[in-house]
């Protein structure tokens, strides 16, 4: 805290008026600017930037934090992909991002577009939708979820009405995932408030015009909406793909602290937990951060690439 | 569809109000899935433990307070007061942490021009994108060889040191909005940097300054995996680990009580949504255009 609060005296010094000019003065915006940034700059040296070194060190080691890293070349990363359990969680980590994150936003979507026509009503509905997201996340909403879909509960008598008879699906392993799925589209309000927000900046004159050409309403969501709102379509869905990607305490908490049963909730973060904090195998849990990142990097490099072909930044935002 | 270029009366107006009705009837139903899972908490932590997932009652007929006076008599001989007393500690001390270091350098990048500030402010974005996991391990073994673990400073120190990106980058583009007269006067007037941050543009970024701290609140009362990997003792455990706890140990004899105390932990996060909600919702908007 004190290194926080210190830094940044000295720049401010005693000099008075005469505003800096020349290289003396820039000289002092340099050293200003650095004091100012020195807690970031501490934080990516010490907390970032040193950390991923160190995991990529890691990643090549055989380490249990009691012994000495060992280096072991590519062991992690051939045991990794041999592993069935291993397997398991790519598959379930990417079942779960390519079912919830499309859902999710075609209902944040789709409400957002209810929520952009102006009625009596619409902030109190807007915050109300929103309220999800914030608490979503934490123990209390996971038990909650834990038993609305348990047997006989709400989720599974509903399900009968429609024939549907599956018990729970808390317990079920083909059905548990699906309500961590339900649980993320839950959480739709953050992207719609987004949507909302790229709404608004949709120039009228373009409907209206649109209208006097006789374009129906899904001619003008197709031609005018989705084009403009290419930008914040796109910041959705590489924001919420990189989140599902990282999803762990509802599977933690929602179906059983071992992400069962039988590993159908296993995701990604959960086995990696698993592997580096419950069996000390810290050499191969870096290895699969690692390749986690470089999955992630890839689908975020694909996103941008795909960028070109559907996202219209003419004259955006502002 | 060419109703519009020649307005019939009667019609358009027709139209108008079955528009309306539809609007309110679509946003009353999504309206009650949303509110379902909390309505239920509420209902279900005044329910006897044996009812709580039977009874399909949203409310119950008879309301009980057994599940609440249970609290009383702690987890494992921990009063739930030590949990929230930690939460609170935890949620403080990351909102000073997120506040102070955030602010400092989002100033240096909105307001200094300095040597690399662009290539800085490019790594800044990126970090934004990294997926925590890559730290996880190293960051453990970092705390853990200072002996460090079992205590708060592992789960604020990134606060201190302004790694949320995310709200560097909020209160960067709230102060590139200010207007740049006030500094350039402030200067000429004599005014050092550390003057015109202090008493120039931080109060007037106190809409982004609000909005970094509710969040950073939020989030630390909802963190569960950070708790979760440097907490052992329970006498530190906060709020999500201690239902953890109670489910663990407890959670079938007493389901009733756990369910009210989730219902608890909930409630300081909902009166801040109540109260802020503006903010929240401006900054999540604002964030998602400029990015």
């Amino acid at each position: 805290m004190t290194l926080v609060k210190e830094a940044p005296v000295r720049p401010a010094g005693k000099r008075p008026a005469a505003p800096p000019a020349g290289r003396r003065g820039r000289r002092r915006e340099n050293l200003a600017g650095y004091l100012f940034m020195s807690p970031w700059i501490a934080g990516f040296l010490l907390l970032t930037a040193g950390p991923m070194i160190a995991s990529l060190y890691y990643a090549f080691t055989s380490y249990n934090l009691f012994t000495p890293p060992q280096w072991v070349g590519l062991d992690n990363f051939t045991t990794m992909f041999q592993d069935p359990r291993w397997q398991k969680s790519v598959e379930v980590t990417l079942e779960y991002v390519v079912v919830a994150t499309p859902l999710k936003l075609l209902l944040a979507l789709g409400v957002a577009l209810l929520l952009a026509q102006k009625r009596r009503g619409q902030g109190l509905y807007r915050a109300a939708f929103y309220m999800p997201s914030l608490i979503g996340a934490s123990v209390s909403v996971g038990f909650v979820w834990r038993a609305l879909f348990s047997d006989d509960a709400v989720v599974d008598r509903t399900q009968k009405i429609f024939g549907l008879d599956v018990g729970g699906w808390i317990g079920n392993p083909d059905y548990v995932l699906y309500s961590l799925v339900a649980l993320s589209i839950w959480q739709f309000g953050a992207p719609m408030v987004i949507f909302l927000a790229g709404l608004k900046q949709v120039p009228q004159e373009l409907y209206e015009a649109a209208e006097v050409d006789g374009a129906g309403p899904l001619r003008r969501f197709w031609n005018i909406t989705l084009p403009m709102i290419s930008p914040v379509l796109f910041f959705n869905v590489l924001l919420e793909s990189i989140h599902a990607f990282q999803v762990f305490g509802s599977a933690y908490v929602v179906s059983d602290t071992r992400c069962g049963p039988a590993d159908a909730t296993l995701v990604y973060t959960c086995y990696l937990y698993q592997k580096g904090f419950k069996e000390a195998q810290m050499g191969f849990a870096s290895a699969m951060a690692w390749t986690l990142v470089i999955a992630v990097a890839l689908v975020t490099a694909v996103l941008f690439w795909s960028q070109k072909k559907w996202v219209h930044y003419e004259e955006a935002a502002k | 569809m060419t109703g519009a270029t020649s307005p019939a009366l009667p019609t358009a107006t027709e139209r108008r109000r079955f528009g309306s009705i539809a609007w309110h009837v679509g946003a009353l139903l999504v309206l009650a899935v949303v509110l379902y899972p909390v309505i239920w908490v509420v209902g279900a932590s005044f329910k006897p433990s044996k009812d709580i997932i039977a009874s399909l009652d949203l409310l119950p007929a008879d309301p009980v307070r057994a599940n609440f006076s249970g609290l009383a008599d702690g987890i494992s001989g921990i009063s739930i007061g030590s949990f929230f007393r930690n939460s609170l500690m935890y949620a403080v001390l990351a909102v000073a942490g997120v506040v102070l270091s955030s602010s400092l350098t989002a100033y240096a990048f909105a307001k200094i021009r300095f040597a690399g500030r662009n290539l800085l402010f490019t790594l800044m974005i990126g970090t934004l994108l990294l997926p925590y996991h890559v730290l996880l391990i190293p960051q453990y073994v970092l705390f853990r060889n200072m002996e460090l673990t079992d205590t708060l400073v592992p789960l604020v120190a990134g606060k201190f040191l302004a790694t949320e990106a995310f709200f560097v980058f909020l209160m960067v583009q709230f102060m590139r909005g200010l207007p740049r007269e006030l500094d350039e006067a402030a200067k000429l007037d004599g005014c050092g940097h550390l003057r015109t941050y202090w008493s120039i543009v931080l109060p007037l970024s106190r809409p982004a300054i609000i909005t970094s701290a509710i969040f950073t609140f939020i989030n630390a009362w909802n963190d569960f995996m950070g708790p979760l990997i440097y907490l052992n003792t329970p006498e530190k455990y906060t709020v999500s680990l201690g239902l953890m706890m109670f489910r663990d140990q407890e959670g079938v004899s007493n389901y009733g009580s756990m369910i009210a105390m989730s219902l608890v932990a909930l409630v300081p996060v909902i009166a801040f949504f109540m109260a802020f909600q503006r903010y929240l919702i401006d900054g999540m908007a604002t964030s998602g255009l400029k990015g």
